[in-house]
């Protein structure tokens, strides 16, 4: 049945962001597990450890999300695992933001000058107390601004969910638009929302690095 | 597990996934080209334009990179006919496509423009250089150089973006990934050799990229 789009309509697209933020946070705890373990990996010492992290990361940022999800949603399947969209997005969101977010914290990892290390070292501390009071406290600082540039992505990447049908706000906009016939509007208001999410986080990003290039 | 992989349902469709192919990579060239093009005019318009024209292209840049490329799709293709504007899938696609490059390409190019100083260009001019060769000896090689690294990178994530087209149905690799996976149900075989063909493309790409930074860049 066609109806006209109405303010009901807009208050459900409101309300689909709150699955959008979900999978957002879903992703970003999940990838940054992910991402902390390939950061680590790819700054270890041992050299098969490091060709480990660089064969996931480039196997990830070398595929696209959307051959994950599908992988996820309609591959596991065969195992004889009924996958719900909520599952299989989390697994594929978790895989593909744990590349990206690993290579930009071990860049900021990296940026640590060596000789932070070997302070460390000759104050007779061990690595992993090399890492946990010398050289993460000033990573973090480092790895705020692109993290949360991430984080951008992240939340407008969640939109490609809705082709497995989890219910978000580009899938709401989906169905929106098959009830009301009107894509144009309905299409504009999804964009102004996700706007609405991306630009502040955006301009925090930009002003968190600013404020760090003055610290320098 | 009892499931046994059959690949070869997959492989006897190969002219499908050929054709999806073709359109995966003409679409990447075609975008690669409109989209930097469109960069370039916008981060020469942020560095050297008016105020008025600098706030356009910012809040074009802005609108595009802080909205999903699927919602910008959905608008041209399902959006534009509403108000009178039609395209086919594959233009919608190119188009789209072009003008989120465009805007990711403003910005990295802009940064690669700001990262000449001003007195570098004033010296250029002091050796009498013209400003045409100031632009090219001074500006555009070194910029250049400065965002190659994330161009590259900027124009692989473009390839993979691309598999997004086929949510409205243009007829990419993805999408002949879909069309097999409809008509066999080999789910799991089916996209994960699509997964592993666009894994070889974004390993080209940037091979190709390295050899053109190679042959751009080696004796400067």
């Amino acid at each position: 049945m066609i109806r006209d789009l109405s303010y009901i309509d807009v208050l459900y697209l409101i309300a689909a962001m709150r699955w959008t933020l979900a999978l957002t946070v879903i992703a970003f705890l999940g990838g940054g597990i992910v991402g902390i373990v390939i950061a680590l990996l790819r700054t270890a010492n041992w050299p098969p450890l490091r060709w480990l992290g660089a064969l996931y990361v480039h196997g990830v940022q070398g595929t696209p999300l959307l051959a994950w999800l599908f992988v996820f949603f309609f591959g596991l399947s065969i195992f004889g695992i009924t996958v719900s969209p909520w599952i299989a997005a989390a697994a594929a969101y978790s895989i593909y933001a744990g590349a990206f977010l690993g290579e930009i914290w071990r860049g900021c990892l990296q940026a640590i000058a060596k000789t932070q290390w070997e302070a460390g070292a000759s104050l007779g501390l061990s690595t992993a107390q090399q890492l946990r009071y010398v050289i993460v406290p000033q990573a973090v600082r480092i790895a705020i601004p692109p993290t949360v540039g991430f984080l951008v992505q992240l939340i407008k990447n969640t939109s490609l969910a809705a082709v497995i049908g989890f219910v978000e706000l580009t899938r709401e906009g989906q169905l929106t638009t098959a009830t009301t016939f009107r894509p144009f509007t309905v299409y504009l208001i999804v964009a102004a929302l996700y706007f609405a999410l991306c630009f502040p986080l955006t301009r925090w990003s930009r002003r968190l690095e600013g404020r760090l290039h003055v610290a320098r | 597990m009892t499931y046994s992989f059959q690949f070869r349902d997959v492989f006897a469709a190969w002219e499908f996934l050929l054709d999806g192919l073709m359109l995966t990579l003409l679409l990447s060239a075609v975008t690669m080209v409109a989209g930097l093009g469109i960069g370039a005019a916008g981060a020469a318009a942020k560095v050297y334009g008016g105020p008025w024209v600098r706030r356009i292209v910012a809040g074009y840049v802005e609108a595009i990179r802080n909205t999903p490329l699927i919602v910008q799709l959905f608008l041209v293709f399902f959006g534009l006919p509403g108000i009178g504007i039609k395209f086919d899938a594959e233009t919608a696609a190119m188009l789209t496509l072009s003008v989120n490059l465009g805007a990711y390409s403003t910005e990295i190019l802009r940064a690669g423009l700001e990262a000449i100083p001003k007195s570098q260009l004033e010296a250029g001019r002091s050796l009498g250089l013209s400003g045409w060769q100031v632009f090219r000896y001074v500006v555009f090689f070194p910029a250049l150089k400065v965002i190659y690294p994330a161009l590259a990178s900027q124009l692989v994530l473009l390839m993979l973006a691309t598999s997004v087209v086929s949510q409205i149905s243009a007829e990419d690799l993805f999408h002949a990934a879909s069309i097999i996976q409809s008509r066999t149900f080999r789910d799991f075989e089916v996209y994960a050799v699509v997964a592993v063909a666009y894994l070889a493309l974004a390993l080209i790409f940037r091979a190709l990229f390295a050899l053109l930074h190679h042959l751009l860049f080696a004796r400067r």
